[in-house]
């Protein structure tokens, strides 16, 4: 383990460039490894790779790793875990990051299971010991409901997935100096033993939940498919996007790529409303972020109550009509 | 076809947040009294997909699942819904392993149960959510590896995966034998019936220790371990909730309305 050394950050393109979540992990892979008083590194994967080496260097890398082999385009785990754990055995990082995404909570795991590493999985904090020297990684465990700190004191590399949006983007700085360095090594293609026959893109309607500056969201509480749409009236009259909670999305009345919280997707918009929603800390954690959160309750003991800013404890049907037609006059008015 | 599926008994995730209470000594988590353990909610659907499975292609179903003497209570569980036998590994030797421990034990399992097809997992325990024993298991038994899935079919020889991505699905080709783990989108899980409860009761759920899977000592050693938690605590959160009254309920949607649009 004495031989592992630098922080290497797994990169991702999207769009053909650096990621936003890559570029989080640049600020804060920097800060870790000026803190060891060693080298920040990064693995680009893809035909792009080349050519956004400098950004990557401008955005904190000493080192850009690349393989442009367009067969890493489009993701495929088996692929990547080989270019990725050929690069580790060789470079021998004592940390390497990833983004919590699609690609980081597939990848992560199934190369901390090929390295023998220690990883923590959603990371929304990580430090390095100044005694020891270790990576101390802080992840919401029990849906949130509280947090770990974890390290890894002999396993190498110290791994983490690093939820997006929670750690500051690292700054540009174009007069930085770096070097970009092929990966000669070419995939094997015996280890792809998967093959990806489709593609399938979910159309949601209106504003994409992520993006958005307003989300509506809904509960159980709801009741049916068809109650569901003064839900969405609510979010179009806002121009705002539709959410929902697990149990909703179990159901069947919203497809599943609406799912808020911890197993579904990390928002953060000027006004959350959420209607017919308990407020368990699993869904919450996944909107703990949105500047005010509104909650309509019948309950007026929920949990939700105990994260808003504003309530209104009312069966949702009494006030959802008047609140959606108060906001559509307000708007236009 | 033969599937193994690992399943793991948890605290209750849905004890109301004011209910959660936590040792920070021991950095654990102090159940609440009355409050039986349940399946994690993702290893139910990974049985779920299993039945499915045997539904239209027959085949058999065995449940391994590591944890204190108690977990045969959602063992027989998973026989009621459709599964065919279960095991329960037990032994002071795999109290609070880390995800490496615990894909071991599973593994050297899965090695002394022999042939299989097929192995399920969900993609996170409900408690400590990992979210990688599956992967590093997969790795273990050295066979392909698919996270997330929501639909599984066998075609032929092969299995039809549709995995779960942000903005929709992927359908893969794999295999078999396979590791996948399972995510909710597969559907809700099925209630037992009348017959399976039957079953399920007169089953026996045979228990094996480190000596009966050859688990090494020095794997299980907690010094050896890949990962250490080195805190527990309860995020203190400190929202003050403003109230949105009115002398009718419309009028008090109205003053929201106001409150509102001041937001956006
Ligand atoms: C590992 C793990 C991951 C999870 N990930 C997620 C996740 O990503 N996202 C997620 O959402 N959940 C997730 N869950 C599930 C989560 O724990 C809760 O079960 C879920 O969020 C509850 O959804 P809900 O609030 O819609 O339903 P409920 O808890 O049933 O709440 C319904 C609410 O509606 C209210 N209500 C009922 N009728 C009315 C009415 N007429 N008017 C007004 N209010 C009414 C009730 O008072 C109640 O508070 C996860 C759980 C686990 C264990
Ligand atoms: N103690 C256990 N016994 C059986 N299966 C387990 C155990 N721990 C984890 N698993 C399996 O691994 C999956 C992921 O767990 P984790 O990585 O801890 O989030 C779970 O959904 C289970 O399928």
């Amino acid at each position: 383990m004495d031989t592992a050394k630098g922080v290497l950050v797994f990169g991702e393109i999207v769009d053909g460039k650096l990621a936003p979540v890559t570029i989080e992990l640049l600020g804060a892979g920097r800060k870790l490894a000026n803190e060891l008083g060693e080298e920040l590194s990064v693995l680009l994967l893809g035909s792009k790779g080349g050519s956004l080496g400098q950004e990557a260097i401008a955005f904190g890398a000493d080192t850009v790793y690349t393989d442009t082999d367009s067969i890493f385009d489009v993701y495929n785990s088996d692929a990547y875990t080989q270019a990725a754990s050929g690069l580790c055995k060789k470079a021998l990082p004592a940390v390497m990051l990833f983004g919590h995404t699609d690609i980081g909570c597939d990848l992560a795991p199934r190369l901390n299971g090929r390295l023998g590493g220690g990883l923590a999985m959603d990371c929304l904090a990580l430090a390095i010991d100044p005694a020891t020297k270790f990576l101390v990684s802080t992840r919401p465990v029990y849906g949130g409901n509280a947090r770990a700190t974890m390290v890894a004191k002999a396993a190498r590399p110290q791994m983490a997935t690093v939820r997006p949006k929670t750690l500051p983007a690292a700054e540009r700085n174009d007069s930085r100096q770096g070097k970009v360095v092929m990966i000669e090594d070419k995939i094997d293609p015996s280890v792809m033993k998967i093959k990806v026959m489709e593609r399938i893109k979910e159309e949601v309607e209106g504003v994409k939940l992520e993006d958005a500056e307003v989300v509506v969201s809904g509960g159980r509480g709801i009741g049916s498919k068809q109650n569901f749409e003064m839900v969405k009236e609510l979010a179009r009259v806002l121009g705002g996007a539709v959410g929902a909670t697990r149990p909703v999305c179990d159901e069947g009345w919203t497809p599943a790529g609406l799912q808020v919280g911890q197993s579904g997707k990390v928002v953060s918009p000027k006004v959350y409303i959420a209607v017919g929603v308990s407020g368990a800390m699993a869904h919450i954690t996944g909107c703990l972020g949105s500047k005010c959160i509104v909650a309509i309750n019948k309950d007026k003991e929920a949990n939700i109550f105990n994260v808003a800013q504003l309530g209104l404890i009312a069966d949702y049907k009494e006030v959802l009509p008047a609140l959606t037609a108060k906001l559509k006059e307000l708007k236009t008015a | 076809m033969h599937t193994i599926i690992c399943v793991k008994q948890v605290l209750d995730p849905e004890i109301p947040p004011a209910k959660f209470k936590i040792d920070p000594e021991t950095k654990k988590v102090i159940p609440p009294a009355g409050v039986p353990p349940v399946i994690s909610v993702f290893d139910e659907r990974a049985v779920e997909a299993a039945c499915r499975l045997k539904d239209k292609n027959k085949g058999k179903i065995t449940i391994i699942s590591m944890g204190s003497a108690k977990a045969a209570d959602v063992v027989r569980h998973t026989l009621s819904m459709g599964a065919d036998d279960g095991i329960v590994l037990t032994d002071d030797a795999f109290e609070n392993l880390d995800s490496f421990g615990t894909a071991y034990v599973l593994s050297k399992a899965i090695k002394k149960i022999g042939a299989f097809d097929l192995v399920l997992c969900g993609r996170q325990a409900a408690d400590w959510g990992a979210g990688q024993v599956g992967s590093i298991l997969g790795e273990m038994l050295g066979i392909p590896i698919i996270t997330l899935a929501c639909n599984i079919e066998v075609t032929g020889q092969a299995l039809k995966i549709r995995r779960i991505v942000r903005d929709g699905f992927e359908v893969l080709e794999a295999p078999m034998p396979s590791l996948i783990t399972v995510s909710s989108e597969i559907g809700l899980p099925r209630l037992p019936g009348g017959m399976g409860l039957m079953m399920a009761r007169r089953k026996v759920i045979p228990t094996w220790k480190a000596v009966d899977i050859g688990a090494e000592a020095a794997m299980l050693d907690k010094a050896n371990s890949h990962t250490e938690v080195t805190g527990l605590s309860v995020p203190t959160r400190k929202s003050e909730c403003e109230m949105i009254t009115g002398v009718t309920l419309v009028e008090a949607a109205g003053n929201l309305a106001a409150r509102i649009i001041k937001l956006v």
